[in-house]
């Protein structure tokens, strides 16, 4: 029973950390300019590995130190990864990529007789 | 086997890309990556103590010389036209490598030839006669300890080949070169231009939280190191693996802080002294066998008990030793660091 | 898994397309570091080719195993001869690197450029301004 429940939380676990690592990867296709892609990336990092290696922790039993070995490898990860992400977003901006400037909302500069009638298609 | 094959799909990408980027500081990134695949597949394919080196020397080591150079000569390719002899050349290899390996064993089978000539003697003899679990340190320090001992003597040269082209010699028509890169900025437009990366110590350090976490890692990196060097008998590890990482975590030091911080602890002089030290402490393990009476590296000499493992820590010390001290070296040469640059520590 | 049964040979087809791509860097650049890049790429497929060969399906990592109660049938290991080749394959493959780029350095510190084609043009002017003194 006690194998059972380790196991089905082992998976869930693993599930999730997959999850996370597919929505990290998407958002780096996805995301539109650098700095959101990085932030992208940093959730594969950090939440997707972290998952994944709890799962993997609990696949490994508690013999052997291979508990341990893992919550080794998660803490330099949790310590390695923000910091390498920090690094790459400075130097990319001490690189000079810019942070893009949201669109300027020129829709509500317009008076209001000219957006009144189609409000809809002036803000596409 | 889709492991395998969906890892070598990206390692194809990796490469595709490599080869096109006219950026040259963004491929050298790219080849720490393409190393990084190669360890995930050998991991996969059972070889640990080969993913163990190609993570620390490809995606580490390879990587820094690689933005070193850059940094003295320039980081543009110019616009590389397309070339048909060369591809004629690579299609009709690539066809006759083709045409030669599909007579080969399948991938994995457990029937080919590879895994039935001397392999059965050396799992069976690292049990028995050597008494290491970790047979391919068995193989690497005694079986085939030869070879072994020509490979660092190979490092070593390679190590004395990078000293003379860029050491203490070339010291001053080296920063003289490093001044003629600086000034050719005008024409490169890589997106890292030479003088930036020079530069790059000095925005470091206005990096705190790149500064304190490397310093709370070194320590550990330091001590796995060690731990790899002396564990080698029992599993993945040895003399190669545990001098790559002892000098990615100096190097990585250096990145961070400077190459004189790293040269304060570990002075160039000492280095170019250790490797010899440690290819000396090889070799002098073979001469000590031959006066005992044995025949060259023949450990059994230093008592049949346990006198396999003795010989192989001896040796993997050795190897341990000359590799740190090589790639320490290396990095020094390639950072532009002379040694009569050495500031000492007030 | 069928995959073996269809052939088994698409990993070292794929590890000889890595090698193909390593080499026309190698050949076809003219930028020395690039081609330097292109002896890594090849040389990485060598000792993917290498490994490869010495991976037996259902194995573990040459490491032996103590052997445990209940369990009667041998251990599979992997070949861990191509294995201690190619480990010390890999760090002389980085010392060798260094060696070629200390020699690019030099060759930027004597012509001014690293691209082999304007090297060339440079020798040949060389070589034309010897003849006529």
């Amino acid at each position: 029973m006690i194998g059972w429940l380790l196991d089905a939380a082992s998976w869930l676990l693993l599930a999730f950390g997959s999850l996370f690592c597919l929505v990290g990867s998407l958002g780096v296709l996805r995301f539109p300019d650098f700095y959101t892609r990085c932030h992208a990336a940093g959730i594969t990092d950090t939440f997707g590995a972290v998952l994944i290696l709890a799962g993997l922790a609990l696949q490994g039993g508690f013999s052997q130190g291979v508990t341990l070995k893992l919550a080794l490898v998660c803490g330099f990860l949790l310590l390695s990864s923000p910091v390498a992400s920090h690094a790459l977003v400075k130097a990319a901006h001490a690189h000079g990529v810019l942070v893009p400037q949201p669109v300027p909302d020129r829709v509500s500069e317009y008076p209001k007789s000219e957006t009144a009638g189609d409000h809809r298609s002036q803000e596409r | 086997m889709w492991v395998e094959l969906l890892l070598l799909v990206l390692v194809v990408l990796v490469a595709v890309v490599i080869a096109r980027l006219g950026d040259l500081f963004a491929a050298a990134m790219l080849t720490g990556i393409f190393s990084l695949l190669c360890a995930g597949l050998y991991t996969i394919m059972d070889a640990v103590d080969v993913a163990f080196t190609e993570a620390a020397v490809g995606a580490g080591i390879t990587t820094v010389l690689f933005l070193g150079a850059l940094g003295m000569t320039s980081t543009a390719e110019r616009q590389q036209r397309f070339r048909w002899r060369p591809l004629l050349v690579v299609v009709l290899t690539g066809g006759a490598l083709m045409w030669g390996t599909s007579d080969m064993p399948a991938f994995g089978d457990p029937a080919a030839p590879i895994h039935h000539h001397v392999e059965p003697e050396y799992l069976e003899g690292a049990a028995s006669d050597i008494h290491v679990a970790n047979v391919v340190t068995a193989v690497l320090a005694s079986y085939r300890g030869y070879d072994t001992l020509g490979e660092v003597t190979v490092v070593f040269t390679a190590a004395v080949g990078v000293m003379l082209l860029l050491g203490r010699a070339a010291g001053g028509a080296a920063r003289h070169w490093r001044r003629g890169a600086d000034r050719s900025l005008g024409v490169s437009e890589g997106a890292a231009e030479p003088g930036e990366l020079r530069d790059a110590p000095m925005l470091m350090r206005e990096k705190p939280v790149l500064r304190v976490s490397v310093r709370l890692l070194i320590p550990f990196i330091l001590l796995f190191a060690l731990y790899v060097q002396a564990h080698g008998d029992f599993g993945p590890g040895g003399g190669f693996q545990a001098g790559v990482i002892f000098a990615a975590g100096l190097i990585l030091f250096g990145l961070i802080f400077d190459p004189q911080a790293v040269a304060r602890v570990f002075p160039p002089a000492v280095a170019e002294t250790l490797i010899a030290v440690g290819v000396l402490l090889y070799g002098g393990t073979g001469v000590a066998t031959l006066l005992l009476g044995g025949k060259f590296l023949d450990y059994d000499e230093f008592g049949l008990a346990s006198g396999q493992h003795y010989g192989i820590l001896a040796v993997e010390l050795g190897v341990g030793i000359a590799v740190a001290a090589t790639m320490v070296r290396l990095y020094f040469a390639f950072s532009a660091l002379h040694p009569e640059d050495v500031v000492e520590p007030q | 898994m069928s995959a073996p049964a269809m052939g088994g040979h698409w990993v070292t087809w794929m590890i000889v397309l890595v090698l193909l791509i390593g080499l026309y860097t190698l050949i076809a650049h003219d930028n020395l570091i690039k081609k330097i890049m292109g002896l890594n790429i090849f040389q990485s497929a060598v000792v993917l080719l290498y490994v490869s060969m010495g991976t037996v399906t259902g194995g573990t990592p040459p490491v032996l195993l103590e052997p445990t109660a209940g369990v009667t049938e041998p251990v599979l290991y992997s070949n861990p001869v191509p294995h201690v080749l190619m480990l010390t394959a890999i760090v002389v493959g980085v010392a060798i690197t260094a060696l070629a780029l200390a020699i690019v350095v030099r060759i930027q510190g004597a012509y001014g450029t690293i691209e082999e084609d304007e090297i060339g043009a440079i020798e040949m002017r060389h070589d034309e301004a010897q003849s006529r003194a």
